[in-house]
């Protein structure tokens, strides 16, 4: 996993509630059997119609905008587990997500693909959605190791919250399967433990 | 002070807890189907590592296989490749495979509690969303994504933060015509999609506790519809009678033994929940979706709320629906029953029971979807095919289907289905469907009439 430690960068709007996974990425492309090229799909049914041409009022099609920031409406995630949703944004060049709430599934699985989601207040995210839809240009800056997010050149600044685990596995580029080989011996006992004391 | 039933289960499945951060928490059974797991053998196999525990991985095809002519081959190049490298993954690393055409193929939530897999007390995971199925046994269940299904088949592990626990209790009797399906599309209509989220929910009360392990399982698939990790129903003899005597369920002592644990696992008196709702069962009517997210859900006669909110507006407009409009008298082509939801025998039972005698309506589509090749076999059995046949509905072999649409079964842009799965997202059924969730009665019901009637005054 790449390593995260600072994000300087301009951001992407997408102020709708309840974001699924199958808008993210529809079930049609889930057919593949490796991690790569999910970009190309993603929020396939809101930025193409159905002939294929670009849906011009979506934003990923309004060059206003750009940037490795999206920035997103409460409940971001929800539905269907499918990894192929970070695998998507993170092809896609999305590294930070924020919003004013997660789907749990899919959190986890943003910070396993070294996508990190910023969860902020909505007073602060409905800001952060009005400074972007009226400067395109504003930079957002995300600092991981002092956990806050700021506006460059305004007095907008929130900080956010994180594991202290999965901070360390971000800032360091580790991961989870690591972690849990490293401890087999751990496992080990705990598995005869069970054969002696069964549940 | 007392412990509820998820944290004496989650308690028992603890190897090592990490200070400030998470806890390693070992895994029963793994799941696993075509869609989620590639990418996860891959993993494995690149930084060579092996799969640690084999033995206690279950596997079948499920999401994209076709129900017609299933004894051909498929017809779908990605979707043939995807099914073979999952038989390829399986063969290669001693997994056991239930494959399509198998006796026991099926839906992974369907399959795995009829052979007995799912028992009470265990911690299951799969990489799929309704996982959450399997807690109707008083077990720990949930979806996880790829990477996790990567570190389950490393470790038989996961890391995770012990989420917070809430109660739904709903006492009382439930009126004619409402089936566990409408219990929880009530729910979730009530408390929202995300109430769950850091949350296990566990479903408590004379409802739950008088309902069969069919209509238990319906209501622990949707925990996930409200942001809940998992649901969880304690076990009692209605379990136990239903887990006896499966393919893999434990016998002669080792049941005994396992009994006595099971029966220790329900809530204490004196437990305390993070959060706690409570609902009477004669607030429930039969209920219908009528908008993009399964929170969306009125009273099957009721009418269109007036909210004012963009999120809301945009899900009427895609589903073509006005403010404080009824759902009455829609017009309706299609029809789905299946799903990992709703499409075990009592489902089609319920279906059966009200198709009996008469026809659907000339301008549906009626597909009847069983979750594994044992209820297709049930149906068979029952004499419910020759029901479902007489009366112009489509019988089809066991599989996703159109609940997600990644086979052939997709409903048309525009139209509307009403079906009996638990996602009513844009597309989810095909690009540009309309999905109305509803229970298999309302879904009979619609096919015959070929419209939305009012469930209540028709069994009246
Ligand atoms: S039936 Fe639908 S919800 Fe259930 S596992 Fe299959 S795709 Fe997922």
């Amino acid at each position: 996993m790449e390593k995260f430690l600072h994000l300087r960068s301009r951001a992407v709007p997408l102020p709708i509630e309840n974001v699924d996974t199958d808008q993210i990425i529809p079930a049609r492309f889930l057919k593949a059997t490796n991690r790569d090229g999910f970009g190309n799909n993603l929020f396939r049914d809101w930025r193409y119609h159905k002939d294929g041409s670009e849906n011009k009022e979506f934003v990923l099609n309004n060059n206003q905008f750009e940037g490795e920031v999206l920035i997103a409406g409460h409940n971001f995630g929800c539905g269907s587990s499918r990894e192929h949703a970070a695998w998507a944004l993170s092809d896609y060049g999305f590294k930070v997500i924020v919003s004013s709430f997660f789907a749990d599934i899919f959190k986890g699985n943003a910070l396993n693909n070294g996508v990190l989601p910023i969860q902020v207040s909505d007073k602060f995210l409905k800001t952060l959605i009005e400074t972007v839809n009226d400067k395109p240009e504003t930079t957002i800056e995300v600092n991981l190791k002092d956990q806050y997010i700021a506006v460059e050149g305004l007095n907008l600044k929130e900080s956010f919250d994180i594991d202290t685990y999965k901070k360390t596995c971000l800032i360091n580029g580790y991961d989870d399967i690591d972690f849990l080989v490293s401890k087999k011996t751990k496992i080990e006992a705990f598995e005869k433990h069970l054969l002696t004391n069964p549940r | 002070m007392g412990k509820t039933l998820f944290d004496k289960v989650w308690d028992a499945h603890v190897v090592h807890r990490i200070d400030n951060g998470p806890q390693i928490l070992y895994i029963d059974k793994h799941l696993i189907h075509e869609v989620t797991s590639p990418q996860a053998f891959k993993e494995l196999e690149q930084r060579q590592i092996p799969v640690f525990r084999p033995e206690q991985i279950v596997a079948t095809a499920d999401h994209n296989t076709p129900t017609q002519n299933q004894h051909l081959p498929v017809k779908d190049k990605l979707s043939r490749k995807q099914l073979e490298q999952l038989s390829e993954n399986c063969k290669k690393n001693n997994i056991q495979l239930y494959q399509l055409g198998h006796k026991y193929n099926g839906i992974v939530h369907v399959m795995a509690p009829e052979l007995g897999i799912t028992q009470p007390g265990m911690s299951i995971v799969c990489g799929d969303s309704h996982t959450s199925t399997h807690g109707a046994f008083g077990t720990i269940a949930f979806g996880i994504g790829t990477s996790q299904v990567a570190q389950v088949f490393a470790s038989q592990c996961l890391l995770l933060t012990k989420p917070k626990s809430m109660r739904i209790t709903v006492n009382g009797t439930l009126k004619k015509g409402v089936l566990p399906k409408d219990v929880i599309l009530f729910i979730i209509s009530k408390i929202g999609t995300n109430a769950g989220t850091g949350y296990f929910c566990e479903y408590a009360g004379e409802v739950f506790e008088n309902m069969s392990m069919e209509g238990r399982m319906t209501v622990c698939n949707m925990s996930i519809e409200m942001g809940a990790r998992g649901g969880m129903i304690a076990p009692d003899e209605t379990t136990f009678e239903y887990v006896k005597g499966r393919k893999f369920a434990p016998m002669g002592e080792e049941w005994e033994a396992k009994l006595k644990y099971w029966k220790s696992l329900p809530t204490d008196s004196d437990a305390k929940f993070d959060k706690e709702y409570s609902f009477d069962a004669s607030d429930i009517e039969p209920m219908i979706t009528f908008g993009t997210n399964p929170g969306m859900g009125i009273k099957i006669n009721g009418s269109i709320p007036e909210h004012k909110d963009a999120s809301f507006e945009k899900a009427l407009k895609y589903m073509n629906f006005e403010k404080g409009n009824q759902l009455v008298n829609t017009t309706i082509n299609y029809v789905f029953i299946g799903s990992c939801t709703n499409s075990r025998i009592e489902d089609f039972r319920v279906a059966a029971n009200f198709v009996k005698g008469k026809h659907k309506a000339k301008n549906v589509t009626a597909w009847l979807v069983p979750g594994s090749k044992q209820v297709e076999k049930q149906i068979e059995d029952e004499g419910l095919k020759t029901i479902f046949t007489e009366a112009g509905f489509e019988l089809r072999q066991p599989g996703c289907s159109a609940c997600l649409a990644m086979n052939d079964d997709k409903i048309p842009s525009g139209e509307y289905c009403v079906s009996t799965s638990n996602r009513n997202f844009e597309g989810r059924q095909g690009q540009g469907s309309r999905t109305l969730l509803a229970s298999p009665l309302v879904a009979a019901a619609t096919a015959v009439e070929g419209k939305i009637v009012d469930i209540t005054q028709y069994l009246n």
